[in-house]
């Protein structure tokens, strides 16, 4: 392979000048060279018949090799292990984004098809076959998530604020021990126990969406009070001493200083922490329930949410299957763009409310 | 406006780690006291010591008095926020508050206070504020434009302008000009000069020049070894500081023989 690749010109001399010169591969002669190496790696694994996780496996330590061997013999050790490094840490990257761009891939390859204003429109109310859409797991999902934040935001961003302005000694270590344990929370759990807490006052068997929403609020506090607490840490001291010293009480300081001078990272964190609840299945599976008709009354009654109704629709597709099942891609793929929806919301709140510089 | 200072038998500790020591000083109306030392000696420790800033630290605390005209500021019914709405207090970096424009820089102080005030009041105090500070002819075009965009020195003198703004009777100086180049240095010198004839001025200072230009009284600082809290040394008239120190440990550290 390497007598393919053109050689970089000699050094124009020994005595140019007090820095040393080095000959060069060529600029795309590395890529070139690795993917000579993945060619390679494919006729190999072609060989065995032909299979993509040999191809991956025997094209990666291949080009690898190459780009290595070449550049070993061309430019010297030291420019030879910056394009080995530089060629593993590119494949680990690639390696990383397979599952990520195959995942999106797929569900866009299933969801697409149903991705039509019946499915905005309807419910699943009546439908057994074709047809039928997610209105009441849109609205749901909206609804429980909503409430959620309510519930969460408050009580997070309060406890975070006490962690880092007025927390001192054994009560701020013991919350913020217990707010790693409640991050580490089995999302199951949190249903559970927000199933046990209402079946004391409604009895065994209740179903309501503010149910699912206690549970949710279980799952998004301690994310809330992670991120905020690590926004808050940031604000420098300097600010709240220049307020204490004009005579601004404390709680005066961190309502106009500390807070709007980290607003933009506490939106961002709350936007994320909700774009990580609105995905729970299992807490909402035993909360919520599912409902084949439109509730929007989160204190009465089952409701339908989208990861619940993907679940369903893909488990329980009705008959004939497939039109459930197309139903249960479309709902992931919903999912998935809400999620993605809040994400770029978070990067618009981070850029909106930065302080300025004014240069 | 400007007031008297008389500290008696200040201890100030960090945790129980004593910082500062017994130190005894009064200090004059209307009149710039510099205080200088070597690093660690505890300047800054009594500067802000001054209006109940040292506490803020967890763990910090004061004994002793610190009275201003009569009053007892470590007295058990006083009020630390009151007492730093009296003394004012700029510091060693420019701090303006990022989210705020240069305007809402000037007015935070009485904004976060609550007090309400017409807007044309609120536009004389930003233009009174700014002028005192020498600030006023560099901003008046882009008063709506953020505080951190401002040159460093720019960003001291707004942030003397706000501390002026909420027309305190001392005005605390820590290290004012340390992170400044030496023309905006000389911009707040000229202004301490000017502000000395309404507030009482109080400035740490590392820079003993600084202190033999502008200031009237001085004390001297200084600690017994590593571990040992800082005390005050000496404290006379700046000429006498000078030119010829009661104690020998000043007279060292003035001509640079340590320190």
């Amino acid at each position: 392979m390497s007598t393919q690749t053109p050689l970089a010109p000699a050094p124009a001399g020994a005595n140019a000048g007090p820095v040393r010169t080095q000959r060069r591969l060529p600029r795309f002669a590395a890529t070139g060279l690795y993917l000579a190496g993945v060619v390679v790696g494919a006729l190999l694994s072609a060989l065995t018949g032909f299979s993509i996780t040999l191809t991956v496996i025997y094209g990666a330590i291949l080009g690898t090799l190459a780009v290595y061997l070449v550049s070993r013999s061309v430019e010297g050790r030291r420019k030879s292990t910056d394009r080995l490094v530089t060629t593993v840490v590119t494949s680990a990257f690639v390696l990383a984004m397979v599952p990520l761009v195959s995942l999106i891939w797929t569900v866009l390859e299933n969801g697409l098809p149903r991705l039509d204003s019946t499915f905005f429109n309807s419910s699943m109310l009546g439908v057994v076959g074709e047809g039928g859409g997610a209105y009441h797991a849109i609205l749901g999902t909206v609804i429980i998530t909503a409430l959620t934040t309510v519930i969460s935001v408050p009580i997070g961003l309060l406890t975070a604020i006490y962690l880092v302005e007025y927390g001192t000694g054994r009560l701020k270590k013991a919350i913020t021990f217990f707010v790693d344990v409640m991050t580490g929370i089995p999302s199951i759990v949190a249903g559970l126990f927000a199933y046990a807490l209402f079946a004391l006052f409604f009895g065994g068997g209740v179903r309501l969406g503010i149910m699912g929403a206690v549970a949710l609020s279980v799952l998004m506090i301690p994310v809330v009070v992670r991120s905020a607490e690590e926004v808050l840490k940031l604000v420098p001291n300097e600010l709240r001493e220049a307020a204490y010293a004009l005579g601004v009480p404390k709680w005066r300081t961190i309502l106009k200083i500390v807070i709007p001078t980290s607003i933009a990272g506490l939106g961002t964190g709350i936007t994320l922490a909700v774009a990580r609840v609105i995905g729970e299945t299992a807490p909402l599976l035993v909360t919520v329930g599912i409902l084949t008709g439109t509730n929007l009354d989160p204190f009465d009654g089952r409701m339908a949410t989208l990861p619940v109704y993907a679940f369903y629709q893909l488990t329980q597709p009705g008959v004939p299957a497939e039109f459930g099942i197309e139903r249960a891609w479309t709902a992931a793929l919903v999912l998935i763009m809400l999620v993605m929806a809040l994400n770029v919301v978070a990067r618009l709140i981070s850029r909106l409310f930065a302080p300025k510089t004014g240069r | 406006m400007a007031k008297r200072i008389d500290v008696s038998d200040l201890d100030i500790y960090y945790g129980n780690f004593l910082a500062v020591q017994g130190v005894n000083v009064s200090i004059e109306p209307r009149s710039i006291t510099a205080l200088i030392g070597p690093s660690g000696c505890g300047k800054s420790t009594f500067l802000r010591s001054i209006n109940r800033m040292h506490e803020v630290i967890p763990g910090a605390r004061v004994e002793g008095k610190v009275v201003i005209d009569g009053q007892d500021l470590y007295g058990a019914d006083v009020d630390p926020v009151d007492v730093r709405r009296q003394i004012g207090m700029v510091f060693q970096r420019p701090n303006p508050f990022p989210t705020m424009s240069i305007y809402d820089n000037v007015v935070a102080g009485v904004r976060l206070n609550s007090t309400k005030m017409r807007k044309s009041e609120l536009d004389d105090l930003v233009e009174r504020s700014l002028k005192g500070a020498n600030l006023w002819n560099e901003v008046k075009d882009r008063l709506n434009r953020p505080g951190s965009g401002l040159s460093g020195g720019q960003q001291q003198r707004l942030c003397i302008a706000r501390a002026i703004a909420v027309e305190p009777e001392v005005l605390l100086m820590d290290e004012p000009c340390s992170a400044l180049d030496p023309i905006s240095t000389l911009a707040i010198e000229d202004l301490m000069t000017e502000l000395k004839e309404r507030f009482t001025i109080v400035i740490v200072t590392h820079n003993m020049q600084q202190a033999a230009r502008v200031s009237t009284a001085t004390g001297f600082f200084n600690l017994s070894g590593v571990g040992q809290p800082g005390h005050l040394v000496e404290f006379n008239p700046t000429e006498k500081i000078f030119s010829n120190p009661e104690e020998k440990a000043t007279e060292d550290y003035i001509s640079g023989r340590f320190g």
